[in-house]
């Protein structure tokens, strides 16, 4: 399986979100766009939250480092951590070379909708366009 | 002038490269002539260095100290002996002259040297990391209970003895004082020893703070406390004294989780408190929540071994307002002393050297039994410390006779009873009234011994027994 | 060639039986005391150190300690750091024994010359800043920091006040936010102008009942002074809050103009840096703080006090003491008195320097720093003027975007010329900010031929300049490897590692 960019949301602070229907429950999963990994520049640690945790849209479950930086990673959807991608700290290098499918960070039991304010494909390239 | 450069003919070349007439119209261009300073500042007038040497000699030698008198002070700074070679060592320009390694390539002295020290420090402490550097033990006490709080989100106490060095209390008193945290002070036991914290120990509790062995010479069951703390999820600190490391069991090999020490005692002088060096390591699982700066092992484009700072996302540069601390130096000249000191004793020299002092400080405990006015207040054995107490009550008078015949005999622990700071208990126990602390370093001599004694026992009494 | 052995760590030196320092024979009776202490306090054996000849040692860190550059080695134009020439005299008169050998628990009466020395001190800090209430206790200009925000934050409760946010500048040094964080605070931050200065209109906009503290740097870490500085002294009392000097910059004003005239109420100094004190390969420093009398009871103690006595044969003399802690103090943010050894450097280099010679120290150091902007702007651009004062802020943007060549590989080749590097990417609001101070206590051949290296970089090849530095031991580090799988202490393992 491989995600599709242009069928993921994206948060303005780089997080992308993919929906998917898993027994009746609505799930999301979410990472960082390649875009953010690139202005990071050479990943070398992130924090991941535990699962069971609740988080409404907008708060930080974990963080990414550079040598030089830190960025926190904040929740594009509200609902509760349902699996974590515990292998990805000790990859980095996997992150930055797929970070759309080996890449996924966390998947959220969505609490709701996902909300209306995430960006389409087109709206985030274009918000990228502007910042580099 | 001193130290300055420039020649009037300089100034006047630089000034026209500048393109200013003086140096005032290029201060008046930017600090407003409302705000300048104006008259000259009132400080002593100049001196040369001859009439400067002379005059500061002289104020030095109005100070009684380690090398006038005999020195059997302690808590917490010790008159330990340092080998000539880490003072030659540490007089070199090229370490005391130099800055943060910032620029790695020119600065892998100072790197490699903060790499060795941090070595040193997990092999000490037996346990897994350990940073460049604090400021002191004191200090590096609280950066370690604030490491603690967050890295146990949600529990807020934080617990700790009246027998942990009443400064050290007292500064966690000061930093807790403005964050969301309380802080608990447990009363010591009549043997002065604080197995009774284990009681004090829920499921709120962020840390226990226990110093082993303890402000008064108490040595603690370190296992114990630490394995009570772990039941509920709480981390253990540990200050240890690193001299006592050459028979005591390792913080690390106890179960301790953050392990702190004042590092005077590794070849720096005694300097009337400071500079010090605070020594802090710990768990490897915690090293992200470790304050302070650390170097660590990489390798060139070349692919040459060398050393740089590292984890740097810790700091606050980077995060400021998140930072793990706001420190952002370390006493690396410090380090280097103790990094020299350590590499001349070796194991074999760390254990005579605690050999050493748990010998002489049973000697001089044994040379005041026969004193009629003096007691032995700490039972059971004694690294280099223990408290004596003055059965007449008049410890001042007794230390001040014993300072003008030639000798430091002890803290008056008078003055440190029944302290608050912000609301927190920093004093001692009222046990410890009419009462002083001893401390026996290696370098006390079996006749530097005899003479305390004998100028203790020879004191004049003023007060009824 | 270099003799390999001199960067060998010290575990692999290390040969079992070895040894240096040794006390030898015990001149106390024995007495087994060892027998008390209970299996369980004791270890089978100790740490396991490695074991070395004083020799291995001391050719170790002499070799080691040539890999270091140093303000007494090299021209050290670091940014922010007043890498200014350390005096010998500091040195040596500092390790006298009545000052290096002194007990911290010692009785005053028998520290009378010490205590005179730090009275006096404390006496010069309050004249240098215009504020008279001075603690000597902080270790680091961070700490120093840390506990007048204490102090401020005391002040608040005891006058029934709640406010909890501190204002910092953008172009702060990191430090202001975090100890503002750690005295438990929350931080707010305020936009620079285009002029590099406060930005009063968004001062204005986060000034509120609500606001304990302006955190100032004055000269800022552009090297400019804020020539606003009456405005903002106005509009942050009238608001009721502190303004707080971060002291970095002392080095630019002293004599010229004092904090506490221009509105500070409390500030820290970093002797290290204004007052020559070596830097220490990254410290010891000093981080003492003046404040205003309204705040001064509720500093850390012990501060040195004298009252006047009579002698028994009628004169009168001072005695000088050490004050416990008033009822409203915060306590205490070390252990005991300070970084002493520190401090009498800075008494030692004050009283070279009187009060007519420390003005002459800032003049020369904004003279110089000037003379090299003069000659500096004609090939690399310094975003704001053309006058600074001790120190001033350019940017390798340009030569970035023309020639690939950063800030960083500025500050790499330069190293190859035989100058340390300035301070790189600081402050953030200048893009690839090249920050360079030169200190009084460098000649003019020596600013002429840094000025000259860097414009012959200038004109170097990009490609060859991102692989500087060329001539130094090792070359650029690999630090995204040492971040993500950190060796932070050498085991057998380690040493194999870097052998393969």
């Amino acid at each position: 399986m491989s995600r599709d960019v242009k069928q993921l949301r994206y948060a303005p602070s780089h997080e992308w979100v993919d929906v998917a229907e898993e027994n009746g429950e609505k799930i999301a999963t979410i990472g960082i766009s390649k875009f953010a990994i690139e202005q990071l520049n050479d990943l070398v640690y992130m924090d991941l939250p535990e699962v069971g945790r609740q988080l409404i849209a907008g708060d930080e479950f974990g963080e990414v480092e550079s040598v030089k930086a830190v960025s926190p990673l904040f929740s594009p959807v509200a609902g509760e951590v349902i699996a974590v991608h515990t292998a990805l700290p000790d990859n980095l290098e996997g992150l930055n070379e797929d970070p759309y499918d080996f890449g996924w960070i966390i998947k959220v039991k969505l609490d709701g909708e996902v909300p209306a304010s995430l960006l389409d494909y087109a709206a985030y390239e274009q918000q990228c366009g502007e910042a580099g | 002038m001193a130290y300055l450069f420039h020649t009037d003919d300089d100034r006047r070349e630089m000034l026209q490269s500048i393109g200013a007439a003086s140096i005032d119209e290029i201060i008046d261009a930017q600090v407003p002539q409302s705000v300048q300073f104006q008259r000259q500042l009132d400080l002593p007038p100049a001196m040369n260095e001859m009439e400067l040497t002379a005059e500061l000699t002289r104020l030095a030698a109005r100070n009684a100290n380690a090398n006038t008198h005999v020195c059997f002070l302690g808590g917490g700074a010790y008159d330990h002996f340092i080998p000539a070679a880490v003072d030659e060592i540490a007089s070199r320009g090229e370490y005391y002259t130099s800055y943060t390694p910032y620029q790695a390539e020119v600065s892998q002295g100072n790197l490699q040297v903060m790499f060795e020290y941090e070595t040193l420090v997990t092999q000490l402490t037996g346990l897994g990391v350990s940073n460049a550097s604090l400021y002191d033990g004191g200090s590096a006490a609280t950066e370690a209970v604030l490491m603690a709080l967050a890295t146990q989100r949600g529990r807020m106490r934080v617990v700790t003895s009246d027998v942990v060095h009443p400064q050290y209390r007292e500064i966690l008193a000061s930093y807790l004082r403005n964050i969301d945290a309380e802080l608990v002070v447990i009363a010591s036991d009549e043997n002065g020893r604080s197995g009774g914290l284990i009681d004090a120990l829920d499921d709120k509790t962020a840390c226990v703070l226990i110093q082993h062995p303890n402000f008064v010479g108490g040595l603690e069951d370190v296992a114990a406390i630490s394995a009570a703390a772990k039941a509920v999820g709480a981390l253990t600190i540990q200050s240890f004294d690193p001299l006592s490391l050459g028979r005591l069991r390792r913080p690390g090999d106890m179960g301790v989780d953050i392990a702190i020490a004042e590092g005077q005692c590794l070849g720096n002088p005694l300097a009337f408190g400071g500079p010090y060096l605070g020594i802090m390591a710990c768990r490897d699982e915690l090293v992200r929540r470790l304050p302070g700066r650390i170097a660590g092992q990489t390798t060139d484009r070349r692919g040459k071994r060398c050393w740089v700072l590292t984890l740097q996302t810790r700091e606050q540069h980077i995060r400021r307002d998140k930072a793990t601390s706001n420190i952002c130096s370390n006493q690396t000249l410090l380090a280097l002393r103790a990094t020299v000191y350590l590499s001349l004793l070796g194991p074999h020299g760390l254990r005579e050297t605690t050999d050493h002092c748990i010998a002489k400080t049973a000697y001089a405990k044994q040379t005041i039994i026969a004193i009629e006015r003096l007691e032995v207040v700490s039972d059971g054995p004694s690294l280099k410390e223990f408290v004596v107490r003055d059965r007449a009550g008049d410890v001042a008078d007794l230390l001040e006779h014993a300072r003008n015949h030639g000798v430091l005999a002890g803290i008056d622990l008078n003055p440190l009873l029944g302290r608050y700071t912000e609301g927190s208990f920093t004093g001692l126990p009222e046990r410890y009234r009419d009462c002083f602390l001893v401390a026996v370093t290696e370098k006390r001599s079996r006749a530097e011994i005899e003479q305390w004694a004998r100028t203790l026992s020879q004191a004049p009494q003023t007060a009824a027994c | 060639m270099r003799n390999q052995q001199s960067t060998q760590l010290l575990f692999e030196l290390s040969r079992p039986g070895r040894r240096a320092h040794r006390l030898g024979r015990l001149d106390v009776p024995t007495i087994e005391a060892l027998d008390d202490f209970g299996d369980e306090l004791l270890a089978a054996d100790p740490p396991p150190l490695p074991e070395l000849a004083e020799g291995d040692v001391v050719r170790h860190f002499v070799g080691l300690s040539t890999l270091n550059m140093s303000v007494d080695t090299h021209f050290y134009p670091l940014g922010s750091c007043t890498m200014k020439y350390n005096p010998k005299r500091n040195e040596r008169i500092a390790s006298l024994p009545g000052f290096a050998d002194v007990h911290p628990m010692q009785d005053p009466s028998h520290l009378q010359g010490l205590l005179e020395l730090l009275y006096d001190l404390q006496g010069m800090f309050a004249e240098i800043s215009g504020l008279p209430g001075v603690s000597l206790q902080p270790a680091a200009g961070a700490h120093g920091e840390l506990t007048a925000l204490l102090v401020a934050a005391a002040y608040f409760r005891s006058i029934g006040s709640d406010r909890k946010v501190v204002l910092t500048a953008d172009s702060a040094h990191g430090t202001n936010p975090a100890s503002a964080q750690m005295a438990g605070f929350e931080t707010k931050t305020v936009k620079s102008n285009s002029d590099g200065l406060v930005d009063l209109d968004d001062l204005a906009a986060k000034l509120d009942e609500n606001t304990a503290v302006f955190m100032l740097t004055n000269p800022n870490t552009l090297g400019l002074f804020d020539r606003q500085i009456e405005q903002m002294n106005q509009m942050v009392h009238d608001a009721g809050a502190l303004i707080y000097l971060d002291g970095a910059n002392m080095n630019a004003i002293l004599g010229i103009t004092r904090p506490g005239d221009f509105g500070a109420d409390l500030m820290h100094y970093n002797p290290h840096k204004t007052f020559s004190g070596p830097h220490g390969g990254g410290g010891p420093g000093a981080g003492p703080i003046c404040v205003r009398d309204f705040l001064a009871k509720f500093l850390p103690a012990p501060i040195v006090t004298r009252h006047q006595t009579e002698t028994d044969d009628g004169q009168t003399k001072w005695v000088y003491g050490l004050s416990e802690p008033t009822a409203d103090s915060i306590g205490r943010v070390r252990s005991f008195f300070g970084n002493t050894g520190v401090l009498v450097r800075a008494y030692i280099y004050l009283r070279t320097y009187g009060g007519d010679g420390l003005r002459r120290v800032s003049e020369d150091a904004v003279l110089s720093a000037n003379y090299l902007l003069s000659k500096v702007k004609h090939f690399l651009d310094v975003p704001h003027g053309d006058r600074c004062m001790h120190e001033f802020v350019a940017s390798a943007s340009r030569l970035k975007k023309d020639k690939k060549m950063s800030a960083m590989d500025l500050a790499k080749r330069i190293l190859d010329y035989g100058f340390h590097a300035p301070t790189v990417y600081f402050p953030l609001v200048v893009e690839e900010a090249v920050m360079v101070e030169p200190t009084e206590t460098e000649s003019k051949q020596t600013l002429d031929a840094f000025a000259e290296a860097l414009f012959r970089i200038t004109d170097e090849a990009g490609d060859f300049v991102h692989d500087a530095p060329h001539t130094t031991r090792i070359s650029r580090p690999d630090d995204v490897g040492a971040a993500r799988r950190p060796i932070l202490r050498w085991t057998d393992s380690s040493s194999n590692d870097a052998a393969s």
